[in-house]
């Protein structure tokens, strides 16, 4: 087994480093890639070998997990590019999505409170989904644009992030509540 | 995770939440994100004629760190100075709150908030009538 641990994910998966990819088609990559990699096949292989699939399978687990998923792709591509994130300490968001941040987790804080509290929570998660929507193909646009869009992109990152999260906030109510 | 007694403290009964009227020319409004984990925190001082501040409100949504740090700190800006307050250092937030590592960024977020309600402040009274009407 020939390993170049060198290799990002996009090129184990012989795809190009870009955000638009083909889901299906990466699943069948995905699925060659694992079939290749499995410790079932290198059972009676040496111990070095069988080592060598065990973390080749967890790496390929982990790059389908990365590129599959559209944030942390476009995380992982601004990586590439040397665009840090600093989800840790930068702070500073756009005042106006800030602003707009606040008056959604309000609008959850009433839903939660109310009695057709389900039928609100599905409505935010519905506005919360087409905002999200949007945001992801303006993410999109920003990587189409090339060099000149990767603040842009990053940005439509962070705001991401927010919107996953409170969908995930969303979903965790009404569970609760269900 | 286990939470300090101090921030279980904070959480269950939070220090001066609230908000104050933005448009008004004492007070500062400083909102911030944590894009690591999406909470958002506002933070608001309100200001006196000598530089002090009077009063202050948070509303924080986010985990019990990020409650916890947004409410202690505006315990301690209370009666001090803009200049005074511009000096709360993140580090001294852990520190009272004991934060556990993956939480410093929360204590990152209150230091980012209060900073940015002084510059707020002071922008609105550099600025003058005009620019605080439009802040």
């Amino acid at each position: 087994m020939q390993v170049d641990w060198s290799k990002n994910f996009f090129e184990l998966f012989g795809l190009p480093a870009q955000f638009d990819l083909d889901p299906s088609d990466l699943l069948t990559r995905y699925r060659e890639l694992q079939r290749r990699v499995h410790p079932d096949k290198f059972a009676s292989a040496s111990a070095e070998e069988r080592r060598l699939s065990m973390q080749l399978t967890t790496l390929v687990n982990e790059g389908y997990q990365t590129l599959r998923d559209p944030v942390r792709r476009a995380r992982y591509l601004l990586d590439l590019s040397g665009v840090a994130m600093n989800d840790e300490t930068d702070t500073s968001m756009k005042p106006e999505f800030l602003v707009e941040q606040m008056e959604l987790r309000e609008a959850l804080e009433e839903a939660c409170a109310r009695e057709d509290s389900l039928r609100r929570l599905a409505e935010l998660a519905n506005d919360i989904e087409h905002r999200h929507a949007a945001k992801l193909e303006e993410l999109r646009d920003c990587f189409s644009r090339g060099q000149g869009a990767l603040g842009a992109a990053r940005n439509a990152v962070r705001e991401l992030q927010f919107l996953g999260k409170l969908l995930q906030e969303i979903r965790e109510q009404e569970e609760e509540l269900t | 995770m286990a939470y300090s007694d101090k921030v279980l403290d904070h959480y269950e009964n939070p220090r001066n939440v609230g908000s104050f009227d933005k448009g008004d020319p004492s007070i500062g409004t400083g909102m911030v994100g944590a894009p690591a984990c999406g909470d958002v925190m506002k933070l608001q001082i309100k200001v006196n004629d000598q530089g002090v501040i009077e009063d202050a409100k948070f509303k924080t949504y986010g985990c019990g760190s990020a409650i916890a740090s947004s409410s202690l700190l505006t315990e301690w800006v209370k009666g001090k100075t803009l200049n005074e307050a511009a000096q709360i250092k993140n580090t001294q937030i852990a520190e009272e709150l004991a934060l556990p590592p993956v939480k410093i960024h929360c204590s990152v977020l209150a230091e980012d908030a209060i900073k940015a309600a002084i510059a707020d402040y002071q922008s609105k009274t550099a600025g003058g009538d005009d620019k605080a009407d439009a802040a």
